[in-house]
């Protein structure tokens, strides 16, 4: 599935943005260092077929619905994982901008779950070792449905771990894994016999395609350490210098108010969660509605106010949101009057 | 333009899977000539034609081009000699706008960027495709796309013109105009084809392929009446030269 | 076959609309791309209640509709078509955060209503600022905003090479699919004794295409590298726009608009 723009926060956006580019570059550069001019068209076409083979419903026996396939282990198979990664990086890119599927923001975490994943773990840890270097349609089965299935698994989590730090849906962690994971292992299991059939049947018909990515030994241990680290650094770097971004934001009042909760937090939970739910209730908590009270924005008066109103959210005052409501309705209907205005104009 | 000579020794192609596509082929092809291979599909024609730019090596005999044999280290200077257009040009245009694939040869080539645009120009305009030149090749008519593919290869200034069926789908229009267009090049011209009307109009000289080798050698219409080469070959007259169907008459 | 059609529709909808020529068309794509992304950036930021103060950031998708004069319907469409699950997640929202936030007259609003509305504008301005990107700009000329802004060279010559034979192959797949839907009667889609052997002809299919391709290339010199040509230049046009749309949004950001104004128009309720 694609993670949405709306539904995730920027620091969660950017970190996995810097990360997946991060990575495409390290991707880019393999290829390129790879001297295979022939993956150029070859990665074009392929990613143009992938994205072309999405679209196709694909009967499900016995049940009358349909599935589809998402294509990453079927490319890792087919180009190795650094040119897969790059093929599904351009898939979701296109997607992002001409089908509005995910999102720009969301890109990063998109290209992460549908590219790093199979890519990166599912083909070598699971389809690689399952295979081995003598294929077999009995072995091509098999790993590219462990395959398929782990990796549609592991996007499933990561979907559900990004929204989660992005604070943005209220659904309880537990209550999202159980609704993705079963769905997604359904998918997985469609996606996995599906690219099962088609590399055996290319197999079968010229298995010269298969063979050589299945001896090339491209993803030794030394590189996947590697690409994991830069990946680390890279959202560690994302990560502190974005909540440095979002914690020296000048809106005083939202900001000390989840400072004093981020603590809590802190106590509450252990480490990991603590960094990312404090950088979530800076960005999640509600800047004060009445927004010429903002400038009383000292902490120790802030604390006041905390201790009267007794709760961590701002004051629920009849007057703000009657205010707030009139000002929408105008700015909805100014926003209006501007698109016929600039038509006209536009037109002339 | 020097003196382009294309000769063929002794060619043997076995492709990977073991299939002999060309076999004991030798041919020699003069400066200026305009040349059709003609034959049933299968026949060899466009594995002939991938030898003439080192698309594909002979497994055994040579191939010589201007005075110089095609292998790795010529081939820099043979694709600049031999333009090739393909059958199918979704295949031939590959870059975002028709201006930038027709300027792909040339960037390649090495030339500054102001003589590019001067051939970019004027491959453009020899084909009447420069109204054309900011769209992207998926927004182009097979005619269109026909004419851009000729001009991404014109635009390198070959002397010798290598087409691989190059009316196949286009409407009866859009044929003619390309007809046209090719009477009005001086280059050495060698069209792979099934349109045998086209052959008559364009080609002086026909090679007739069969399984591999060739059947017959001369000129186009002395080998068009001979009915037992073309039905050997798996061929038809050309319709102008069967005699009409309600008056028998040519 | 359906979604193959109107996928096919839907990108050359999209890809007529880009070669339009208004004021917002003529901008340099660089410009267009990083307002885009600087705006999306912007949207997200917005805490999670917030709901009245992304309001006056319609006005950007609506001004850029109506400068770059493009229809509302199929974007609205493809709202439609992406809203579902979105809504679907956004919607567990009211059920988990009952916290009352907002008063008005003697109703209690509560927090899960008001950030399910969040989402619901959220994804409003992210989807159609993307979709208006594109309709404005064009794929080819995004590609060349990337390069400028230092995306590496192979990334932007794969996203271009996948674009120009997604139009191919997209056409090549709806006559398979058609030809397929005319010799079977039962089903709408593939029947799965055939997965294998329909999706694998097309994938020998496409590879073989590569071949040809890679051998058109080097038949004009290829030797690895794809020049792209440079891009246009930024004028002053371009600076005044980034500027007006960069002061636009930080204003949005910093200052709820609605609220000011409406505090403005009712004043005495204080």
């Amino acid at each position: 599935m694609h993670m949405a723009d709306a539904l995730i926060s920027p620091v969660v956006g950017g970190t996995l943005w810097a990360a997946t580019a991060g990575l495409a570059s390290y991707a880019a550069k393999k290829v390129q260092n790879d001297m295979d001019e022939q993956k150029i068209p070859l990665m074009g076409v392929l990613g143009a077929f992938v994205f072309a083979s999405q679209m196709i419903n694909f009967t499900i026996p016995g049940t009358g619905s349909s599935g589809h396939i998402g294509g990453g282990v079927l490319l890792a198979i087919l180009l190795g994982p650094h040119a897969a990664f790059l093929t599904i990086a351009s898939i979701l890119t296109v997607q992002a901008l001409f089908f509005a599927d995910g999102g720009l923001l969301a890109l990063g975490c998109n290209i992460f779950n549908m590219g790093f994943i199979p890519c990166y773990i599912a083909y070598p840890f699971i389809y690689k070792p399952l295979v081995g270097t003598t294929p077999s349609q009995k072995r091509i089965m098999l790993g590219s449905i462990a395959a398929a299935v782990a990796g549609l698994q592991l996007g499933a989590f990561s979907v559900v771990l990004q929204t989660l730090f992005s604070g943005i849906s209220a659904l309880p962690f537990t209550t999202f894994v159980l609704l993705m994971q079963p769905i997604h292992l359904a998918i997985g299991l469609i996606e996995g016999i599906i690219t099962a059939v088609v590399v055996g049947f290319i197999y079968q018909e010229a298995p010269q395609i298969i063979q050589p990515t299945a001896l090339n030994p491209s993803l030794g241990a030394a590189s996947i350490k590697k690409v994991i680290i830069v990946l680390f650094t890279l959202a560690i770097i994302t990560g502190g210098g974005l909540s440095w971004f979002a914690s020296s934001n000048p809106d005083g009042l939202e900001w000390s108010i989840a400072g004093i909760n981020g603590e809590e937090e802190l106590q509450a939970s252990d480490e990991v969660h603590g960094y990312f739910a404090e950088i979530q209730e800076k960005i999640a908590f509600l800047p004060d509605y009445n927004f010429k009270a903002a400038p009383a924005s000292h902490p120790a008066s802030v604390e006041g106010t905390e201790a009267t109103t007794e709760a961590a959210w701002p004051a629920v005052d009849t007057g703000t949101s009657v205010a707030g409501l009139v000002g929408s309705f105008i700015t909805l209907i100014l926003a209006y009057f501007i698109g016929k205005g600039l038509q006209v104009a536009a037109k002339r | 333009m020097s003196h382009h000579t294309i000769d063929l020794t002794n060619i043997l192609y076995t492709y990977p899977d073991g299939t002999t596509a060309l076999r004991n082929l030798s041919l020699h092809i003069g400066h200026g000539e305009a040349i059709a291979i003609v034959g049933s599909n299968g026949s060899g024609k466009t594995t002939l034609l991938s030898h003439l730019n080192g698309v594909l090596f002979p497994t055994t005999g040579t191939v010589n081009i201007g005075g110089y044999p095609v292998v790795q280290g010529t081939l820099t200077h043979i694709r600049r000699t031999v333009g090739m257009v393909f059958q199918n040009p979704d295949d031939q245009l590959f870059m975002p706008t028709v201006y930038d694939d027709v300027a792909f040869g040339p960037l390649n080539l090495g030339y500054p960027p102001l003589e590019v645009e001067k051939r970019v120009i004027s491959a453009l305009k020899t084909v009447g495709a420069y109204a054309l030149k900011d769209r992207p090749p998926y927004r182009l008519s097979g005619g269109q796309k026909r004419a851009v593919a000729i001009a991404t290869v014109l635009a390198m200034d070959p002397a010798i013109l290598v087409m691989d069926e190059p009316t196949a789908a286009l409407d009866p229009l859009a044929r003619r105009q390309l007809i046209t267009l090719l009477h009005t090049f001086s280059h050495t011209k060698i069209i792979a084809t099934h349109d045998l009307d086209m052959v008559l109009d364009l080609c002086k000289r026909t090679i007739v392929l069969h399984n591999g080798s060739i059947l017959a050698d001369g000129p186009t219409l002395e080998i068009f009446r001979d009915r037992d080469i073309l039905e050997q070959a798996g061929l038809e007259q050309p319709f102008s030269m069967q005699s009409c169907p309600i008056c028998s008459k040519i | 076959m359906i979604k193959l059609e109107s996928t096919w529709l839907n990108l050359r909808t999209i890809d007529d609309l880009a070669t339009q020529k208004t004021f917002i068309h003529s901008l340099n794509s660089c410009t267009k791309l990083i307002t885009t992304l600087v705006f999306v950036v912007l949207v997200t930021s917005f805490s999670k209640y917030e709901v009245t103060s992304l309001l006056p950031l319609l006005f950007y998708p609506v001004a850029l509709m109506s400068l770059g004069n493009l229809p509302y319907k199929p974007i609205v469409k493809r709202l439609l078509l992406i809203a579902p699950f979105i809504v679907f997640i956004g919607l567990f929202n009211p059920v988990f955060d009952q916290r009352p936030i907002a008063k008005l007259g003697s109703f209690l609003i509560t927090g899960g209503w008001l950030s399910f509305l969040s989402i619901t504008i959220k994804l409003l301005l992210t989807v159609t600022s993307a979709l208006i990107l594109v309709a404005t700009t064009g794929m080819n000329s995004i590609c060349t905003a990337l390069s400028q802004i230092g995306v590496p060279k192979p990334i932007v010559i794969q996203i271009l090479f996948m674009y120009r034979y997604l139009h191919v192959l997209l056409e090549e797949f709806l006559k398979t699919n058609q030809a397929y839907n005319l010799r079977s009667f039962k089903t709408a889609g593939i029947h799965y004794k055939a997965w294998g052997s329909l999706l694998g002809q097309l994938l020998l299919r496409t590879m073989d295409r590569a071949q040809r391709i890679y051998q058109a290339m080097l038949c004009r010199g290829f030797d690895g590298k794809v020049p792209l040509l440079s891009a246009a230049r930024w004028t002053k046009k371009d600076h005044l726009y980034l500027l007006f749309c960069l002061s636009f949004f930080l204003l949005c950001r910093f200052i709820n608009i609605p609220q000011a104004l409406g505090t403005l128009l009712t004043g005495g309720f204080q």
